[in-house]
Order: C-alpha cells, then structure tokens, then sequence
C-alpha cells in the first residue's frame, strides 16, 4: 500500500487528510458556481450605477440622452438640412433622421460598454483585492449598464420614428436578433478590454482610437450605399476594392446598423443580408462577434485568478 | 480544587464556552465500570482543512507597464523574481474553533487568510471550505459613497452571498445594529468615519456565516469600538461559529484563540496552544532565543539575552517561612534573585501568577513604581519582591518572572517558568479566579418586587 503510494506521489495528488470532505475550493476565478449569485451581483451592480446616473444628478437623465441627441443634431442639421438628404426623393434616403438617430443609439451602446469597461476592473480594485466574488460580474455588469441606457434610448427613437411617419413592420420582430449581435460582439470586447488593461495600461487610449476608427468604418455617418458605390460599382471595383469591401463587411456592426435600417426603418435600403451577398456570408460577421466573445472571455478566465495579485 | 457541585452550577448558569471543541474525545465506559476517554469518530469533518498549501508570486525583473513596450521590445529581461509567501503549509479547523494565525510581517499570515478567503489562487496544495463565508479584511468594501446607506447595505449583502430578499430583509437588523436609523437614507460621502466603520462592522457580521475570516481589523477603531468587537466575537464564539484570526497581537490571541498557528517567512513554526505560540512569536520577534545564554545552553523553559540570570525564586508567608501552600486570606509575597552577567541599566522585574488554565490572575511589574531600579553591574546581585493580599481562588498556581531590559518590557533579559509551584488552600471554591471579600446583604423590601438575593 505504502509502496502504491509512492509510486503515485508524482503523479496523483495525496489523499486527503479527513473522510467525508467534499470538493476543495477552486481560488478566484471568472465565474464561480453560483450562479445566482453571479446574476444578482451583475444586476444590482448595473441597477445602483444606473440610478446613481439617472437620480444622481440634477437633471438626471436628460444628460445621458443629451449625449446621442447632441451629435443627432449636428448630424441631423448637416444631412437633412443643408445637404437636404431624404428630400432627393431617392428611397432609401426616407426617413434618414430616424435612421441617423439609430446608428448614433446604437453606436452609443457599443461605445459606452466597451469604453466603460476598460477600467472597470482596475477602479473596483479594493473590491478585487478584498471580496471574494466571480470576476466576470464587472465587465459584465457595465455591459448591461450600458443596455439599460440602450434600451431607453431605443425608446427615444421609436417616438421619433413614430412621430416621422415610419410604419410599424413586421420585421420589427428581427430587433431581438439585431441586438444580439450587438450584444455578443460588445460583451466579447469588453470581457478582453478589462483582462488586457491590468496588464497593458495604455489599452485605454489605443481602444478610444480604434473605436473612433470603427466609428468611421461603420455606417452611422458614412452611409453604407456610399461604400457600395465607391467600391463596388464599375469602374472602380478591382481586386483590392473587392477585398477591401469584404474587409469592411467583416465588421459585426456594419450587419448590425444596417439591419436595423432595413428592418425597422424603411425596406427600401438594401439589406445587411443582400448587402453581403446571400445568407452564407453572413455567417463571417457573426462568426466573428461570437469569436471574439469567446476570445474575450478566454482571456479573462486565464488571467481572472491572478488580478488580485497584479493589481 | 473546586467541587463537583459548583463545577456543576457554574455550568448551568454560565454560557457553554467551548473550551475543547476537538470532538475526538469523550468520556465512556469501559467494560469493568470505570471511565476512560474514548476516541469518538467525527460525525462530519472540519469545516477548514488546509492541504499541504503552498504560493509564490513571481514578479517580472523588468515590468512591462504598456502594449507598446511588450510589442516593441521582445528581447527584453524576462526573469523574474520569486517569493515563497507560503510554503507547505498544513492544519485544520474544528467546527466551532476560534483558531489564531499570528506572525511578524511578511510571514505570510494575510496571504494565507486571502486563500483562505478564495482572493488568491494556490500553486500546490488543497484547501475544504465547508459552509458560508464572511471576510472581514477590510471593513466597508464595497461601499459606493454615492449611494444611500440602505443601499449600500443590500449591496453588500449581495456581495457576501445573500440573496436581494434576504439582503434586504436584514436590512433594518444591520442598521439598527449600526445605530443608525436616522441616516440610513443619507449618502454614504455625508458619514463620519466613525459611523462609516459602525456600519461596516454591523454589516459584516449580520451575514450569519458558518466560517468567518478576520484579518487585523481591530487595528482601526477607538477603543470603544474595539470593545464592541470584541463582544461580537466572543458572542459567536459561544454560537459556535468557526473563526479563523489573524493578528499580531499576542494578547487577543491568548484571550479568544483555542488554537494558533504561527508563520514565519511562509513557514509553519508552531501549532497549538496560544500561549505556547504567544511565547515563540516573542522569542522571533527579539530573535534572543538562538543565543546562547551567556552561562551557556539555555534551559527549557527561560528564553531572553542572558544578560543576567534569575537564580531562585520562592514564596514566602506572613511568618517569613517558605511554605508549599498558603491559606486565603494571609498576606503572601513573591520573590525572586537575579544575578547580573553584564552592567544592566534600569532592568524591569515582572510578575504573572497562572493558575491552571494558563490565565494570569495576577501581573505585577516593577515599571510601575520603580521605574528607576537603577544601575547594577555585573556580578551584582538583584531581590524583587511581589507582596499581596492572597485573595486567589483554592488551587495550584504557577508564577512566571521576566526581567526586561528598560523600555517597552518586551526586551527579555531572562524569564523564569516553572521553577516552583505553590497551592492556595480555603474552604471551599465558588469557581470564580479570585476570592474577593464581597458583602451581601439581603434586606426586605416594601415594594412589590420580592427581595434581590446578591452573591
């Protein structure tokens, strides 16, 4: 038996001293067993920031709303007023207000979860270094602070586009889907943004430059039939432009915004799906928002149990 | 030696202190009829069980702070630095054990309550956590300042694992406990510190958990504070409830401990009794006890430089006699011969008189009014005398001498244990440590309220 035994000791682990002992505890980590818990501590985290914001202040919400309202309204003055977009009579350029408001809303979310999520973890350090609790709840819980504000604005624009004259359509029912992606793409980044600023501090800046870079390349202020003009139509549509313009399909946001004008705004513009080139090929965006979801998270498990110590 | 009949009524009144709270043994019968101890086996196993634990952190020579010099720079320094904060270390807690974990600095004792607590990973080694957990490394974690009172509170009872209805259930008990019902809706920012740290204390301990982990948390606070703690801790330890201490108070270690383990840089040194584990983390600190004496090989037993030696040590009566046991009541004195090996300055002379549990029931120390005990070179030759109204409950006592150099006192010279025992006789023990002359009185009273009896 002893001999057994020895012959194990490199290899197996020793038994343990009493009977009867369940499982031993497995250290910090991105998630834990409980799962009640985690849900709890995600929601009520992301509750008390929202009120904080929505109470906290003198006018409230009004400054939250003030944000993506602001840059509608320069936006807004310059399309449709000066540029006079939408009165063209060109169909897909209906209702561009309403469609200009939910890219910018939409884009906000990405923003704001993503940027928020930077820091978190670094600025919630004692709690980090102190408590034990699923380190995964704090990007998480800015995410879902961040859809808090998404959904009340979402209902800002709905007025709007009530108000515009947008019919209600049946594929409005595709909203769920759209935000989805949406979700899962931000989430990923963000699980990655707040495991890689720890380590990498000036992840902060090169994030706010590669998200006004995304800013550019989505089609919130560059409409995506521009793109397809520029890049596609003949005679400027040579090998690079085709890469190019697949490049710029990859982008999980551009599926996202332009979804969402075809879908709940008018018809008439082209959908993400036709815009790709069929139903197959929309599998490379979203494959790659659920690749970096699960990149995201890859990264913030590994590097979850020792965050304690590295701060 | 107290009787079985008041053994018996000082059960029945006091609370249950669970003094031995191994539930290895108990008391059965053999065969024959007699009484004999019995190894019971454990009904579950201990909540705490730590497996040959080991942790060390690595930190890079050169610390890359930034993407950009990661990316920039591969052929940088990747050495590293290692440091072994804890190395194979081993014990359990029983249920319902108050166990002290003390250590100087750097010994490791905070890393391994942060394991412990599930903040920091293990490299080797196991640990069994079984049942709710409640840290208490910093008090208030979690605060937001922003956020009302109420809120803060639900908050963190989230965080310690309760659900939002428990949480706010237990809302009212936290705050009332907190005394602070007339600003539970104020902003955290609007507190004193004071009523910050009440409301953190209060909020930590309504957890109602199985294990709780408290790390030095008593540092802070006023002494009024500090006492609460105290009372909340003696209070769960009479619950029953399975507390692991780590503190560097020696102290608070022999006062609430049952066990203690004591750390020096990640290593196990001792595990036992307090007091047994109070003494080594004195000898470390001062680092005398490696020295030889300077007649030589230390003896069990003594411990400090040795620059002077206590010789003898003895308990005289009224009559001057040396008696083996002394009446109550008596005037008894204590004194002890010190012959100086070197020239000492102002030596301190102490006393601690242990009864059998280790208590010290009577302390005593020169310091007090003869701080100036002047100027003794070597050779010389040193008499303290320790004089008292014997007024110690009936049994046998074991009185301890230090001399200290002068200062704080807890730079030994040389310390005397165990080098005689005497035994105070008197009718028979009430149980209480001492026997005070206290006056009843019983009168009648013309209220309504039937007569008060004092004892």
């Amino acid at each position: 038996m002893s001999t057994e035994a020895n012959a194990l000791e490199g290899i197996a682990p020793k038994a343990p001293p009493f009977e009867g002992l369940g499982r031993p505890i497995k250290g910090p980590g991105a998630l834990t067993h409980d799962w009640r818990r985690f849900w709890h501590l995600t929601y009520n985290i992301a509750r008390n920031e929202f009120k904080l914001k929505f109470f906290g202040s003198f006018l409230g919400y009004l400054w939250q709303v003030m944000n993506p309202l602001l840059l509608f309204g320069v936006l807004y003055v310059f399309f449709v007023v000066i540029s006079k977009v939408g009165s063209h009579g060109k169909p897909d350029e209906q209702f561009y207000g309403v469609q200009l408001l939910g890219s910018i809303v939409l884009f906000s979310f990405f923003g704001e979860a993503t940027g928020g999520a930077v820091r978190s973890v670094v600025d919630r350090e004692n709690l980090v270094r102190k408590i034990q609790f699923p380190r995964l709840v704090i990007p998480l819980a800015m995410t879902l602070l961040s859809f808090f504000n998404l959904t009340m604005n979402l209902i800002v624009v709905f007025i709007f586009a009530l108000i515009s004259g947008v019919h209600p359509m049946l594929s409005w029912l595709e909203l769920p889907l759209i935000l989805a992606l949406l979700v899962i793409f931000s989430t990923g980044l963000s699980m990655l943004l707040s495991a890689l600023f720890v380590r990498f501090r000036d992840i902060k800046p090169i994030w706010e430059v590669i998200s006004q870079i995304i800013f550019y390349g989505s089609p919130v202020i560059i409409p995506l039939q521009a793109v397809r003009e520029k890049l596609l139509t003949p005679p400027h549509n040579s090998e690079v432009h085709q890469i190019l313009y697949h490049i710029y399909m990859l982008n999980p946001l551009v599926t996202v915004f332009q979804q969402f004008r075809h879908a709940m705004v008018t018809n008439a513009t082209i959908s993400a799906e036709n815009a790709l080139g069929g139903w197959p090929a929309m599998l490379e965006p979203v494959g790659l928002a659920l690749a970096v979801f699960v990149l995201g998270f890859w990264v913030f498990n590994r590097s979850a149990p020792f965050v304690a110590e590295n701060l | 030696m107290p009787s079985a009949a008041s053994t018996r009524a000082k059960a029945a009144v006091l609370p249950h202190r669970r003094n031995d709270p191994r539930p290895e043994q108990e008391v059965g019968c053999r065969a024959n009829g007699t009484l004999t101890l019995m190894p019971q086996p454990s009904v579950s196993p201990p909540p705490i069980v730590v497996q040959s634990i080991s942790k060390t952190f690595r930190v890079p020579e050169e610390r890359v702070h930034t993407l950009k010099e990661y990316a920039l720079h591969p052929l940088r320094n990747r050495r590293h630095q290692t440091f072994d904060v804890l190395r194979d270390i081993s014990f359990h807690v029983d249920r319902g054990e108050f166990f002290g974990v003390a250590g100087r600095n750097g010994s490791g004792k905070s890393t391994l309550l942060k394991c412990l607590a599930g903040i920091y990973g293990v490299n080797s080694g196991r640990i069994w956590m079984d049942g709710r957990l409640s840290t208490f490394i910093e008090l208030g974690v979690g605060f937001n300042q922003d956020l009302a009172a109420r809120d803060n509170v639900i908050l963190n009872g989230i965080m310690m694992g309760l659900t939002p209805r428990e949480a706010r259930r237990r809302v009212d008990e936290v705050i009332d406990f907190a005394e602070l019902r007339e600003f539970e809706e104020l902003k955290l920012k609007n507190y004193s510190s004071g009523m910050h740290v009440r409301l953190a204390f209060s909020v930590a301990i309504q957890v109602d958990a199985d294990v709780l982990l408290v790390d030095e948390v008593l540092a802070v606070g006023d002494a009024a504070f500090q006492q609460k703690c105290f009372d909340v801790f003696y209070r769960m330890r009479d619950e029953g409830r399975t507390i692991v201490f780590v503190t560097h108070d020696m102290g608070s270690l022999n006062r609430f401990c049952n066990r203690a383990l004591l750390l020096e840089r990640g290593q196990m040194v001792h595990l036992g009794e307090p007091h047994e584990v109070a003494d080594r983390y004195l000898e470390i600190n001062f680092g005398h006890a490696t020295e030889a004496s300077k007649d030589g090989a230390t003896e069990p037993g003594r411990s400090g430089d040795g620059d002077a030696r206590v010789l003898e040590a003895w308990i005289e009566d009224e009559g001057g006699q040396r008696p083996a046991s002394v009446p109550q009541g008596q005037r008894i004195v204590l004194k002890t011969l010190v012959r100086f090996a070197v020239d000492v300055e102002d030596p301190i002379a102490s006393l601690y008189v242990l009864n059998e549990d280790h208590v010290a029931i009577v302390v005593a120390t020169t310091a007090r009014e003869h701080e100036r005990s002047g100027h003794f070179r070597a050779g010389e030759e040193m008499l303290c005398s320790f004089s008292f109204q014997n007024v110690l409950a009936p049994g046998r006592y074991n009185p301890l001498f230090t001399l200290a150099h002068r200062g704080t006192g807890m730079d030994l010279i040389d310390r005397m244990e165990g080098a005689f025992s005497f035994v105070v006789t008197g009718p028979e023990a009430m149980g209480g440590a001492v026997d005070l002359p206290v006056e009843v009185g019983i009168s009648r009273n013309d209220a309504q309220l039937p007569a008060s009896v004092e004892a």
